[in-house]
């Protein structure tokens, strides 16, 4: 049979395929995190991260091209899956009951839907700028004193307002949700889990999500000046 | 035979049973009540009871696909309370005893729901796309008389005892029916880890999983996601390991297929 | 009269199957694929049948009335399956498993059969392994063994308490296979209703649809019949509940002769009957005896005690008692008779008085909890399962059912029957067993007659037969088949009785078990006799069967089974009275030992009673067929 075609094509080639478009997305919102975090060095750290980042140009788009081709891949099989899995029931029961499959696993196409709104939503705020044409404008000078957009400030300025903080909180802890099921399930997908070993990669999936869901959530909390400690770090 | 009669207390219950004519008749659930349960009786003793009724009552019985009545043939078929084969662990339909349920309860018995098991009858369903799946490929091809000796081919016995546990699968559709997808993946898993895991099963391994998966597919069974709603109402209590395992198995076939060299004399040039 | 020749080869025992194979007509390979074969019932012998067939070339149409053939009954045995390969090296040989069926068949098989039984058993095991079936292995991943049901040897191969069922996907994973590639042709849900019989050879069958319930004509070179067993005539069996003879008994009505119908097999450790809805005995496999120990209470008063508050001192273990060689593992039919004799003398157990005690408790002290649930963990579940009670705080309370029939359509040495063109594999046929089957014999005997006896035997046959020549089903036989298969439909839908299928098949049941049952006596079985046609009227008169015959309709297909039933059953206890001496799974009360066992009487009944239809309401012809003993010596067999 056709690679390609095999892939695209059966039951567990488009899971295969779910699964590994699956874990780039979360090796890249880790690594943002990981980005993201340096909020809480002096603004130099992350403004010459952003910079790095920038001067990268064909690289930066290659990179963000084959991530927006995972995340079209994720989701058009998303639909797909969903469709046929729906099709392959045409008639239902008269009671639904559920044995065993966890909410997290039975929302996935909602809790994805979401999270693709709060991306799209994302990109428009922080990497097109749509709301905040002048964030463009903000610049910081670094101690070599090149001139490199104002990451930091954009991003603090980013959460003045309470409203986007909240759907940010909700977006990533939806991702974290999400994920919580498809890292586990990815493993499955991937022919790497085993009931001998499932608690214990269970346990590591939560500890991940969770601790995802904080990373990312101590930034606008604290820069709303809601975390005690954290948010004296950040330099308003 | 005399019977032994029971010091238990007999009981009531109502059926609430998905009655419909044929594939293309439109079906409905139809209300009967039983009296003289008795919790020794099973649960499609039950059904015989109600059948010999509605015969005297010359109303047609309800359809429903039985056959051993001891768990092993894979032909009895319901979903009982929304669960297939009923509220037990690790039984078929013809295991359940009506000790399971109580005075008064309302039974809700349907088909296994899927469009790869089109509606016969009332409950029963036709699950001949198993068989199509097997006939792909569900096989170690040896001629009668070709095998060599039993013993020239040991097995690590925790191989053999792990097959036998993917083996034990009946083929009643309750893993199809459970899934939220109605995906045939642990009944296929389970046959393809069967064969897979014994030395036997080696020299097809990777034709095997890929022309079963095809099958599979074909059939117009959902996708798995990765619930275990199978693996909980499976009789035999098949673990969804076998599905990792042959999701693995299926990678390296596909991968295999597409980069292992061939020898020219088999006609593998494109 | 029918013809009945044995025709067992010439020379040596050991040498009879060697010599007929080279000597055999074969079909030229070339024309194999002209020559068309239906194989009705995928069970393990039509199974391995069909599929070994298939890969010589012929063309083969298989049919089963299950909705797969993975659901044939051979998928219920638990035990396992014997084989000569005497891997434990204690002693075992294809002579002493040959010797061993011979004697647990009470002398009342033909040798040459069993011997070829014993000799193609070791092929099996080989096939099976091939196929992927997940024996039971040692550490070592060599193929482990256990001793079986009243055998001294180990020979017995298992795959946990589920032989047969893995054995039958071996052989329907080789069906499929043919299936695949073409080589079969597989009708399932079709259910065979005649047999066409054209200038006197089988030719073709009639077959229902019952899905669709169209009726079908279908023609062939020759026609195999594997349909299983026909234990069902008594309602209350260890078989699955569509286990049935129809196939056997239209044959039989068409001129093929039924072998020993009363030889039935009652299995010693099934679940007793709780009430009168139930539907089915399950068996307890026997592979419990290995450790369990079998008791009533001494004093009759005791049945109804606690078991466990019976002392040691008012147990009566009577197989250790009576059998101390063999003890609780003697053959099923003496255990069975046993356990009979103690519920005869009041002392069963339970609120029925029938059942007996299978008693853990010691084997418990020696193995530990977890040993016992190591070994029977499965088999405590079933039983707790059916009977809410925990075997390993009390003893099991087990009893007697019917479990086997070794009768069953007349077969010479190539399986064929009277009727040329008509083989008949497995349970259907009459042929290895003798009077009483051991058990884990029955798989070997399925899998031996479709995988190592047909495909040679098939061609003696077929060379016979020119390429081509089988009728068409324009035929007058073919159009004369189905009209009776319509009318018989029709019929049994427009009686608009008042009772349903399940009530005749109950009371029939009743009558076969009491009279031609574990005992049978002459005025019993006479009793019978006058019963079961009046039964049989009343159901003609009486039934109902709802529904119509153009849908599935479940009725409809009991009814068909019942109404032979009827039939059979009579046949059943009409070979009873006749056979004036106890053999095997036939103990006739006049004819015991002073201690109850089997008194044989070789003279005037060493041979096979093949009966032969007459027409409805005619006695049946009972034809005979010599057992010649050349090699064995028939003994009086005792397990003491
Ligand atoms: C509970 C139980 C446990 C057992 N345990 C053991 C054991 O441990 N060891 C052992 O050796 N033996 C055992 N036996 C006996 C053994 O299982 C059977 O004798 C054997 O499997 C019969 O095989 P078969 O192929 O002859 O028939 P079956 O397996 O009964 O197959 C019959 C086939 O014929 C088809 N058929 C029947 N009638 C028709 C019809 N009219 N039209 C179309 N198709 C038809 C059916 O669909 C089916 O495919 C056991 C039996 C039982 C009941
Ligand atoms: S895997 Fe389990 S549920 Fe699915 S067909 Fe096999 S036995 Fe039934
Ligand atoms: S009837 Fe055979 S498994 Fe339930």
């Amino acid at each position: 049979m056709n690679l390609l075609g095999a892939l695209f094509q059966s039951s567990i080639g488009k899971k295969l395929l779910m699964a590994v478009t699956g874990l780039v997305l979360v090796g890249f919102v880790t690594g943002h995190l990981v980005g993201n975090l340096q909020i809480f060095l002096p603004p130099a750290k992350i403004n010459t991260y952003g910079h790095m980042l920038e001067s990268l140009g064909a690289g930066l788009w290659a990179i963000r091209l084959f991530l927006l081709a995972c995340v079209a891949i994720h989701l058009w099989l998303a639909f797909k899956l969903t469709a046929e899995n729906r099709a392959a029931r045409p008639q239902g029961y008269g009671v639904e009951h559920t044995n065993r499959a966890t909410l997290a696993s039975r929302v996935m196409l909602r809790s994805g839907i979401v999270v693709l709104v709060f991306l799209v939503y994302h990109l428009g705020h922080f990497t097109l700028r749509v709301q905040h044409p002048e964030w463009s404008e903000h610049t910081f000078r670094l101690a070599d004193n090149t001139m490199v957009r104002d990451v930091y400030r954009m991003t603090v300025q980013g959460f003045n307002s309470a409203g986007i903080s909240c759907f940010y909180l909700l977006g990533v802890g939806l991702l974290a949700y999400h994920l919580n099921h498809g890292l586990v399930s990815m493993c499955q997908t991937l022919g790497l889990k085993n009931e001998r070993w499932t608690t214990g990669l269970e346990r590591a999936s939560a500890a991940f999500c969770w601790l995802y869901f904080l990373g990312n959530a101590v930034i606008p909390l604290s820069v709303r000046g809601w975390l005690p400690v954290l948010s004296g770090l950040i330099q308003r | 035979m005399v019977s032994e009669r029971s010091s238990k207390e007999f009981f009531a219950v109502t059926l609430r049973v998905w009655r419909q004519a044929g594939p293309s008749a439109s079906g409905r659930f139809v209300d009967y009540p039983a009296t003289n349960v008795s919790p020794d009786m099973s649960f499609l003793e039950l059904l015989d009871v109600v059948n010999d009724g509605l015969t005297v009552k010359d109303e047609e019985p309800i359809a429903f696909a039985h056959d051993c009545r001891e768990g092993i043939c894979g032909t009895c078929s319901c979903t009982i309370n929304g669960k297939p084969h009923g509220p037990g662990h690790g039984i078929a339909t013809c295991q359940l005893y009506m000790r399971s349920f109580k005075d008064g309860d309302t039974i809700i018995v349907e088909p296994f729901r899927a469009r790869a098991f089109p509606l016969v009858k009332d409950l029963v369903t036709d699950r001949s796309a198993f068989d199509r799946i097997q006939q792909a490929g569900g096989f170690i091809s040896v001629r009668t008389g070709a095998a060599p000796d039993a013993n020239s081919i040991p097995v690590p016995k925790d191989d053999a005892d792990l097959a036998m546990d993917a083996a034990t699968c009946i083929g009643c559709g309750a893993c199809v029916a459970a899934c939220k997808n109605a995906s045939a993946m642990l009944f296929v898993a389970a046959k393809v880890s069967h064969l897979g895991l014994m030395p036997q099963g080696q020299p097809e391994r990777d034709k095997r999983v890929l022309a079963m998966v095809q099958a599979m597919d074909e059939a117009g069974f959902g996708n798995c996601t990765n619930q275990y709603e199978c693996s909980a109402v499976c009789p035999k209590l098949i673990t969804h390991d076998f599905i990792a395992r042959m999701n693995r198995d299926y990678v390296k076939a596909l991968f295999k297929a597409k980069f292992k060299p061939v020898s020219s004399a088999s006609g593998g040039a494109g | 009269m029918a013809k009945l020749e044995a025709k067992v080869p010439s020379g040596p025992l050991a040498d009879k199957w060697r010599r007929h194979k080279t000597e055999i007509k074969l079909v030229n390979p070339a024309n194999k694929r002209k020559y068309e074969i239906i194989v009705v019932g995928a069970g393990l012998a039509g199974s391995a049948a069909a599929a070994s067939l298939a890969e010589l070339g012929y063309k083969v149409r298989c049919f089963v009335f299950h909705d797969s053939p993975r659901r044939a009954h051979s998928i219920a045995a638990q035990g396992g399956i014997n084989a000569a390969k005497n891997y434990q090296n204690d002693g075992d040989s294809v002579h002493r498993l040959f010797y061993d069926t011979i004697k647990g068949g009470d002398y009342r098989a033909r040798e040459a059969n069993v011997h070829r039984l014993a000799e193609v058993s070791v092929n099996i095991i080989d096939q099976c392994a091939a196929q992927g079936v997940p024996f039971a292995r040692e550490y070592d991943g060599l193929l482990a063994n256990r001793s079986f049901g009243g055998a001294q040897v180990s020979r017995t191969f298992y795959a946990r308490g589920q032989t047969g069922q893995q054995l039958l996907l071996g052989a329907y994973s080789a069906l499929s296979r043919m299936v695949g590639a073409g080589g079969v042709e597989l009708h399932t849900d079709s259910e065979m209703l005649d047999l066409v019989v054209v200038n006197g050879h089988a030719k073709g069958i009639i077959v229902r649809d019952l899905v669709t319930g169209v009726i079908r004509r279908h023609n062939a070179d020759a026609v195999i019949l594997a349909t299983g067993g026909y234990g069902n005539v008594f309602n209350l069996s260890t078989y699955a509940r569509g286990s049935n003879a129809t196939a056997i008994w239209r044959a039989y009505k068409r001129g093929a002769c039924f072998g020993n119908p009363c030889y039935t097999q009652i299995h010693p450790t099934c679940i007793p009957v709780s009430g009168d809805y139930q539907s089915k005995l399950t068996l307890m496999s026997e592979s419990l005896r290995n450790d369990g120990r079998i008791w009533v209470p001494k004093k009759k008063e005791n049945r109804l005690k606690k078991p466990t508050d019976i002392p040691e001192a008012d147990r009566d273990y009577y197989l250790e008692r009576i059998y101390p060689s063999f003890g609780n593992l003697c053959p099923r039919d003496v255990a069975s008779r046993a356990a009979k004799r103690m519920c005869d003398e009041g002392r069963g157990v339970g609120e029925s008085g029938l059942g007996v005690y299978l008693d853990f408790s010691d084997a418990i002290k020696r193995l530990g909890e977890s040993g016992v649930r190591e070994r029977y963990g499965n088999l405590f579940d079933i039983y707790h399962e059916i009977t809410a009670e925990s075997a390993y705080q009390t003893p099991m309370r087990i009893f007697p059912a019917v479990h086997y029939t070794m009768g069953g359509l007349w077969v010479d040495y190539n399986l064929m029957s009277n009727l040329p063109g008509l083989f008949v594999l497995g349970e259907a046929n009459f042929s290895d067993h003798g009077a009483n089957r051991l058990g884990a014999s029955a798989l070997m005997q399925g899998l031996a007659d479709g995988y190592f006896v047909i495909p040679y035997t098939v061609s003696d046959y077929l060379a016979g037969q020119k390429p081509g020549s089988r009728p068409s089903i324009d035929n007058a036989e073919f159009a004369q088949a189905e009209e009776n298969v319509t009318a018989m439909t029709k019929r049994l839908l427009s009686i608009n009785g008042k009772e349903p299928v399940s009530h005749f098949h109950k009371r029939l049941g009743r009558i076969m078990w009491e009279f031609c049952g574990m005992a049978r006596t002459k005025p019993g079985l006479e009793l019978a006799l006058q019963q079961i046609p009046a039964l049989r009227e009343e159901f003609w008169r009486n039934v109902k069967v709802p529904g119509s015959a153009a849908t599935l309709n479940q009725s409809l297909e009991q009814a068909g089974r019942v109404a032979d039933f009827l039939e059979l059953g009579e046949l059943m206890c009409r070979d009873a009275l006749t056979r004036e001496e106890s053999c095997g799974g036939h103990f006739r009360e006049e004819h015991q030992y002073e201690d109850g066992e089997c008194k044989r009487d070789d003279e005037k009944f060493g041979h096979v009673a093949a009966w032969e239809y007459q027409g409805e309401d005619v006695a049946p012809l009972r034809n005979t067929e010599p057992l010649n003993y050349e090699f064995t010596k028939m003994s009086v067999r005792s397990y003491k």
